[in-house]
């Protein structure tokens, strides 16, 4: 696959569709600059400003991009709120759609058949899978990302972190959390 | 039918368990990072739309059987093949045999920062009206298409009510099929898993979709 993929690149090279640099700079953003810390600052900043909770809540795109995350895949987000009685899970069970600019690229497991067929049917079940169990009194809400909207879960804000600034908030917020198959991390006492 | 998408894949059975990774897993090979940067390159081209690979991906015969970035070189080289721009012996052999086309433009290094912040947003002006609001019930299509949708197959023929009414988009079905963008009203369509899934669910759970107008009609 190494040697096919590199024979590609250097067809289109020499046909000159593509600039070899611009390669270097799509594999740097999405290794070291686009990932899930924006959408770790964004979660972190609904927590502790209300203002910008409403913002976010009401107008996800605009709020979002006022912290400088827009663009290729998230050009329309959507924030959904989960609290003690509502779980929101997102996947994308026809290809493999997620917010980009809020979470980087999407993780293996999210592009697989197990999760894209079983996360609409068994939402329990996946969660388990991610070690997550959920009271049955809170209800399910699984987001099937057919068309371009993008949605960006905001879990719970654990307890114990009341006292946390901004900053330490987001180190507690997971990329599994901002997807639904995983919870915010509890604060370190 | 003669279109068949392998990539229809809510509430099939068998697949088995999800297996987590940490975060920051992002690659497992080399190639596969070229995979991303020479897909993002030449969709910056403007030669097909996103419908149109995401139709080109879903079709391919052995889909089942690549990994994720596998699909991709598969679909790219299928894109090239399909749109005159490479020939299957130029990637046999590895090197150009034949003339360049030429492409709508080529994504330099300094403008890829520009290129993805801009992004490529769906939402259109429209002067119809919706057809639906938010709380009315509409039942989905319940034909397949015989090309590529975004209705999946769990949820066709089936009630469910509007939760959100997003604007109009660029129609994924025509756009494609390179019959231009037709954008029609998208709303966000809320179902009780007993409704997708039958009894012996968990019934305090919803999924929801993203559905064009075309894919609704009022509920009986």
């Amino acid at each position: 696959m190494e040697l096919h993929v590199r024979a590609l690149r250097t067809v289109l090279e020499q046909k000159g569709y593509i600039d070899p640099a611009a390669l270097d700079v799509l594999i740097d953003t999405y290794e070291t600059k686009i990932g899930p810390r924006n959408g770790a600052r964004v979660v972190a900043k609904a927590w502790t400003d209300d203002a910008y909770r409403k913002w976010l809540f009401t107008d996800a795109t605009a709020a979002i991009s006022s912290l400088g995350y827009h663009g290729r895949q998230g050009e329309m987000m959507v924030a959904l709120e989960n609290t003690e009685s509502i779980h929101n899970l997102v996947v994308c069970t026809l290809c493999s759609c997620y917010p980009w600019p809020v979470l980087g690229l999407p993780p293996t497991w999210y592009k697989s058949a197990p999760f894209r067929s079983r996360a609409v049917k068994d939402p329990r079940g996946v969660l388990a899978d991610f070690g997550v169990q959920l009271p049955g009194s809170v209800s399910i809400r699984v987001w099937d990302l057919t068309a371009e909207v993008r949605y960006l879960v905001v879990p719970k804000r654990p307890k114990g972190s009341e006292r946390l600034s901004e900053e330490r908030l987001a180190d507690l917020v997971t990329r599994d959390s901002m997807i639904g198959t995983g919870l915010a991390k509890a604060p370190v006492p | 039918m003669t279109y068949l998408s392998h990539a229809d894949l809510g509430g099939k059975d068998g697949h088995g368990a999800v297996t987590p990774e940490p975060e920051g897993e992002l690659f497992h090979a080399d190639w596969e990072r070229m995979a991303l940067a020479v897909t993002l390159a030449m969709g910056a081209t403007g030669t097909w739309n996103i419908d149109e690979s995401r139709s080109v991906r879903e079709t391919l015969s052995d889909y089942e059987l690549l990994t994720y970035y596998q699909l991709w070189i598969k679909g790219l080289i299928a894109l090239l093949k399909k749109h005159d721009l490479v020939a299957a012996d130029e990637i046999a052999a590895g090197t150009m045999l034949h003339p360049a086309r030429a492409v709508k433009r080529v994504l330099r290094a300094a403008d890829v920062p520009a290129a993805l912040a801009k992004g490529a947003p769906t939402l259109r002006s429209t002067h119809s009206r919706a057809r639906f609001a938010v709380g009315d019930h509409v039942m989905t299509r319940a034909l397949a298409a015989d090309h590529h949708t975004r209705l999946p197959a769990y949820a066709r023929g089936k009630k469910g009510r509007i939760a959100h009414v997003y604007g109009a988009h660029v129609f994924a079905d025509t756009h494609s099929q390179g019959l231009g963008e037709q954008p029609q009203w998208l709303y966000n369509v809320v179902f009780t898993a007993r409704e997708l899934w039958g009894e012996g669910c968990d019934a305090t759970s919803t999924v929801s979709i993203d559905a064009w107008e075309s894919y609704l009609e009022p509920a009986p």
